[in-house]
């Protein structure tokens, strides 16, 4: 330490701006209950509260059958790619499964992730997935064949004018995804 | 109120000069390693960011080239992203504040008539952790894994998926923090205890004053930013949850902290720039600044204005509309204390005697980019506005017209000012024009078509993009190749004149009225003020 020649003022000088510093540090952390009781008090975290009770009719509504078509796509992917059935009427409301084959017909291990989308596109909303294969990415080994299941529910408020809907899946492969070393 | 400082006490071994000898600095490489000199830790200071600002320059370089066309073509998107994050930590903690402090280390002590700065021994460390904590950041890039591509805002929870790129640069923030926090615990030290005989607080320089204010800035928020990056720490490797939803931790908690310390540190950097200028300008008016006190309160107001508008950086998280427009009145209100000062400086060249010498010539180009990139701020202060502009070339192009024509050429104003006093010798003044209007012409060449690439949409940070920004960007990245190239010749010219520059004169500047030009010999001797000055 520099003694030498360090006036006493100067000495406490810094120790009361080195006490500063200390302070300023707990601050920080002292910030994290403090946002958490900001976060409480206005409700910002509260993002998927239900809006209303929801106390709806949860029955199958047996008037309406909807047409359902499946398609099944790769984008630049060695895989086949394909649904068990290609057409399906339901009801709403009732709970449907549907299954897809996917076979990677390469000779290394791939790492895809499917997309789906809807036509029309606003019938996406009424489509309530329990169960999905797009949930998370699919690795498969090489000639890895694999079933996968679609668990859905249509949503009964799904406007009286859509009455053939088409769910579509593309496969994309998840690139920098290596398999690890060794 | 003076007092005196032993600060080459032979007792610490360190020189082997006699202590009665106080008109030659020592010799040989350990003199720069163990000096305690301030004009020495200032001229290192100075060297370092000026190495700092090349390689950050570089890297910016590989940024631009990248964005040359549309597609990927020279690195790879990962490699882009820590481009980006290390020219931002390089440019920030590595260039612009270490120049500020080489200025402070230089002149704060002989503008106030001291001897030296308060702990000349903390003074050296305080330089002499930056090259560690510069080498820790650059060997992120030889790690498994790479540097962290997580962006110069370290954002959680990009922060807890890195590989071992990211410790390091943890690291080294702390070592950078370590190093500000000694360096202000001096100047503030030094400013409030050892002024000349006379040297009230409102006699001191403005640029004193900045320093003052800064420093105190300093202290308050690097420490904070030291918790966010050891919590990001803690969250990686010892099982904490400060950021981690999983956890019950909130990544949002993070920005705040963050911006807690990062608008602040806008002012930080902006704050002590404004300082020079105060200086710059009034010397080639040969007129006393206008307004001085109402500058020294304005300065103030910034700072403490500066610690209640932080989440004008995070409109877009969610937060209660009663917040967005609590930040957004708040921040339109640090318009007023920068008017007053831009008024000031607008005020002080009135009815001057003015002439355009190179140091004045950056001060101007200062004034008027700053204020351009300060409205641009204004703009983006609007949370509609702010909400369509977040993360574009717009909020690129504003910060970097604050940062760059701001806090970069109020440094080059800075050095062409104080060279001749330092060194005793003369730049070429045809070649600091030169240098002057390069780089201004290919500062705006870079950063004003990019409000333009901002509006239209385009994201930052992706290494891609849209075919339809193609001609904007190749504006930009050629304005940049110039921009980096006009810097060589900066380089060029210190060097010219270090070797040949012709003798300057004791008052170079017929304007410059503070204590080194008035009280002191050019050049410089290697001790000054050991005899306090009488302050009238
Ligand atoms: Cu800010």
């Amino acid at each position: 330490m520099p003694a030498a020649g360090i006036t006493i003022a100067n000495r406490l000088m810094r120790y009361k701006l080195l006490a500063i510093t200390l302070i300023m540090f707990g601050f920080g952390f002292a910030l994290v209950p403090f946002y958490d009781e900001i976060c409480r008090v206005t409700g910002v975290r509260e993002l998927f509260k239900a809006n209303e009770p929801v106390v709806e009719n949860t029955q199958v509504d047996t008037t309406r059958k909807i047409a359902l078509e499946f398609d099944a796509n790769t984008q630049r992917l060695g895989w086949t790619f394909h649904p068990l059935e290609s057409h399906v009427d339901v009801h709403p409301g009732q709970v449907t499964q549907v299954v897809y084959e996917v076979r990677n017909t390469q000779n290394r291990e791939i790492t895809g992730q499917a997309v789906p989308s809807y036509g029309p596109e606003r019938a996406g909303q009424y489509f309530q997935k329990l169960e999905c294969f797009c949930f998370r990415q699919q690795t498969l080994g090489p000639g890895e064949v694999r079933q996968m299941p679609v668990v859905f529910i249509i949503d009964p408020n799904m406007p009286k004018d859509l009455n053939t809907v088409t769910l579509s899946y593309t496969f994309f492969e998840v690139a920098g995804v290596q398999k690890k070393p060794g | 109120m003076s007092a005196v400082i032993d600060n080459h006490a032979p007792a610490h071994g360190h020189d082997s000069h006699d202590h009665g000898d106080h008109h030659g600095a020592p010799h040989g490489l350990m003199r720069w390693v163990t000096t305690t000199n301030h004009k020495d830790i200032g001229t290192m200071y100075l060297w370092f960011s000026f190495i700092m600002f090349l390689v950050g320059g570089v890297m910016a370089l590989t940024i631009r080239a990248e964005l040359f066309e549309p597609g990927l073509q020279i690195v790879s998107p990962e490699f882009f992203n820590t481009m980006t994050t290390y020219h931002g930590l390089i440019m920030v903690f590595g260039a612009i504040m270490p120049a500020f402090v080489g200025f402070a280390n230089w002149l704060i002590p002989l503008m106030i008539g001291a001897p030296d700065m308060a702990f000349p021994r903390m003074n050296n460390w305080s330089f002499w952790l930056l090259p560690p904590a510069g080498i820790l950041l650059m060997s992120s890039f030889l790690l498994p894994g790479g540097a962290a591509g997580v962006g110069w805002t370290m954002y959680a929870p990009l922060t807890s998926q890195m590989g071992p790129g990211m410790d390091t640069t943890i690291f080294a923030v702390h070592l950078l923090g370590m190093s500000s926090i000694m360096g202000s615990i001096n100047i503030i030290t030094t400013i409030l205890n050892m002024r000349a005989p006379g040297m009230t607080m409102m006699k001191m320089p403005m640029f004193v004053w900045t320093w003052l204010i800064t420093a105190y800035l300093l202290i308050a928020v690097m420490p904070v930013l030291a918790g966010a990056v050891t919590m990001t720490l803690t969250d990686r490797h010892f099982g904490t949850s400060f950021f981690n939803a999983a956890g019950g931790g909130d990544p949002v908690l993070y920005q705040h902290i963050f911006w807690f310390f990062g608008h602040p540190e806008v002012y930080i950097i902006a704050i002590p720039a404004f300082g020079v200028v105060s200086q710059v300008i009034p010397a080639f008016s040969r007129k006393p600044l206008f307004g001085y006190a109402s500058m020294v309160y304005a300065t103030s107001s910034i700072a403490i204005l500066s610690f209640i508008v932080w989440a004008h950086h995070m409109y877009t998280v969610g937060m209660p509309v009663a917040g967005q427009l609590y930040f957004m009145y708040a921040t339109m209100l640090i318009a007023v204390p920068t008017g007053v000062k831009v008024f000031n400086w607008v005020a002080t060249m009135w009815k001057g005697s003015l002439t355009f010498e190179t140091p004045m010539l950056f001060a101007l180009g200062f004034l008027f980019l700053f204020t351009l990139g300060g409205f641009t701020g204004l703009v983006l202060s609007l949370v509609p506005v702010d909400v369509q502009l977040q993360d574009t070339y717009y909020v690129v192009a504003h910060f970097h017209y604050v940062m760059v024509a701001g806090a970069l050429f109020s440094a080059f104003a800075g050095v062409y000012f104080w060279f001749p006093k330092w060194t005793g010798k003369m730049y070429d003044e045809k070649l600091g024009k030169i240098h002057f209007w390069l780089t201004l012409v290919f500062f705006n060449m870079i950063f004003f078509v990019q409000h333009f690439l901002g509006l239209a949409g385009m994201p930052r940070r992706i290494p891609d993009y849209n075919p339809q920004f193609t001609e904007f960007n190749q504006i930009s990245t050629i304005g940049a190749f110039g921009f980096g190239l006009s810097q060589l010749l900066f380089l060029y010219i210190l060097l010219k004149a270090i070797k040949s520059g012709k003798p300057a004169e004791q008052k170079q500047w017929d304007g410059a009225d503070t204590l080194e030009w008035t009280h002191l010999p050019t050049p410089m001797p290697y001790h000054t003020f050991e005899n306090p000055p009488t302050v009238k």
